[in-house]
């Protein structure tokens, strides 16, 4: 089984944590007066990228609180963890979707 | 007979390899209709976009091997007991051409109308089947209820006993619903649209599209840039990625999805059980193994393989449905990559580009889809209007909110 390093209680079996999705998804500051547009984006739309992607993670069977990831989605290698509000870590020679 | 007489090389005597289903051409210059993704529905709408809409100079661009990806991967399922309109008449449709396909394409595929049940297990799943077979039985489907007699009845291996965690309260059945042979649809659809002209071009990887003025004129490839008149993608879990280099955003995320077979057993399932509340669904192959899928992995993924408790979880709920497949031991397990939609409906849908047409979404369950939207997507890039049964599957939907939410009958978890 994958283990997944938490920035709070370290390396952990994938079992004990909950996937979240894309990472740096702000909630619209005045949803009412975003247009269709922006919030079915808001709603629907998600970025799909094949390769690094910065994600939402939460460790339910551990701090039970979450945090975000970069992994890549092709070969699920986890290449940085850091705390929500963070900003994404530098990656050298690494193009991230966020 | 071998031929043993000395000095001769191994293997001369053996029979000569039987001719190949379809042609294996280079790619030309220009083609009026190039195909991104050499699965079953890209495979299916050449076919028919060269034999019901008469456009027979057509590519179909694969990267890897002719039906490789999720026609090789999925679980031969076939049903139409969705439960929106919009859904049972796509689905309905396609079922109705599983019934005349074989002798549409002269090709024997295995098709096996045994009947599919898919369980309810709590309270709410018994309102929401009896829901939907009252909605399948108004859109003219087959469909009806049965109690966890019945259930036993027409699968005798069900354990009904009421002291186990996810019991079996009914299911919902429909009789023309099974299985096909997923390599042999793919063959024959490949044999029928490379004898009427269609170009299958094997190890082509798409690396861009040409857009030139709002309208799209030609992809580019590992193998040159091959110029089209239009351009229909049909690349399933790599769908964002392709769609992507035309600019369009899609509301897709792909998931690792995965399946196991069991050895070779005598044959004991006689029909096919989904369970949408335990995650497993189940059949049996004609050759004999007992074939089921899982839930998606959580995370995207592209990796074509999924995380190994997602394969014990569904053990576990398969062993408590069926007892006696405890005893059977697993032969290999394998993953491909779904493309999810927010409502787990498809996307059927012209696009922004002229030109260029979008077959994607379909998720956890396309396969069952070959035939019809095969028939539907190549009407709709012959006439540049969406064919009436994929008209609801905009991409436009999820800026209208008309969405089509087929989340409790899509059956597979996500």
């Amino acid at each position: 089984m994958q283990l997944i390093e938490c920035p709070n209680c370290g390396k952990r079996e994938e079992i004990e944590f909950h996937y979240g999705g894309q990472a740096h998804i702000a909630y619209p500051e005045d949803p009412a007066a975003t247009t269709d547009h922006e919030w079915s984006d808001y709603l629907f739309f998600r970025d799909n990228p094949k390769g690094p992607f910065a994600e939402r993670w939460y460790h339910g069977g551990g701090c039970r609180r979450w945090f975000n990831a970069v992994r890549d989605t092709t070969s699920y290698r986890f290449l940085a963890v850091y705390q929500p509000g963070e900003r994404m870590p530098a990656l050298p020679g690494t193009r991230v979707t966020r | 007979m071998l031929d043993t007489t000395p000095g001769t090389a191994p293997g001369a005597a053996l029979p000569d390899h039987p001719d190949f289903l379809w042609r294996n051409p280079d790619p030309k210059k220009v083609y009026d209709v190039v195909i991104v993704g050499g699965g079953g529905h890209g495979i299916a709408t050449a076919y028919y976009l060269a034999s019901r809409y008469g456009i027979t100079n057509v590519a179909v661009l694969e990267k890897g091997w002719l039906a490789g990806g999720n026609m090789a991967r999925n679980t031969t399922i076939i049903r139409s007991n969705y439960l929106w309109d919009e859904s049972s008449g796509i689905y309905e449709h396609s079922l109705k051409m599983w019934e005349g396909l074989e002798e549409d394409l002269g090709y024997p595929l295995l098709f096996s109308q045994r009947g599919v049940l898919n369980l309810a297990h709590s309270l709410q799943d018994v309102r929401d089947s009896k829901r939907r077979v009252n909605a399948n039985v108004l859109n003219g489907v087959d469909a009806e209820w049965v109690d966890a007699d019945g259930v036993k009845e027409l699968c005798p291996i069900v354990n009904i006993s009421p002291d186990v965690r996810y019991p079996v309260l009914g299911a919902t059945y429909q009789p023309r619903a099974g299985i096909a042979k997923h390599d042999y649809v793919a063959w024959g659809y490949a044999r029928a649209a490379s004898a009427l002209g269609v170009d299958l071009i094997q190890n082509c990887e798409v690396t861009g599209l040409d857009v030139r003025g709002g309208r799209v004129v030609g992809v580019q490839t590992n193998r040159g840039t091959i110029a089209a008149g239009k351009v229909a993608l049909a690349a399933a879990g790599h769908s964002s990625v392709v769609a992507g280099f035309a600019g369009i955003r899609l509301p897709l995320q792909s998931h690792p999805l995965q399946a196991l077979v069991s050895e070779l057993l005598e044959p004991v399932h006689p029909t096919v059980v989904m369970s949408n509340a335990v995650h497993v669904y189940v059949s049996q192959a004609h050759k004999g193994e007992l074939v089921m899928g899982a839930g998606v992995d959580s995370y995207n993924g592209f990796g074509q393989r999924g995380a190994f408790h997602i394969i014990e979880r569904q053990m576990s709920a398969a062993i408590e449905l069926f007892p006696v497949f405890a005893r059977a031991h697993l032969l290999r397990t394998w993953g491909g990559i779904v493309d999810v939609t927010p409502d787990a409906s498809p996307i059927v849908s012209l696009t922004d580009v002229s030109g260029l047409y979008l077959n994607c979404g379909w998720g956890t369950g396309g396969f069952k889809a070959t035939p019809g939207v095969g028939d539907t997507f190549a009407a709709t890039i012959a006439n540049d209007a969406p064919h009436p049964l994929v008209a609801a599957f905009t991409l436009d939907r999820f800026r209208t909110g008309a969405l089509v939410d087929e989340h409790g009958a899509a059956a597979v978890a996500h």
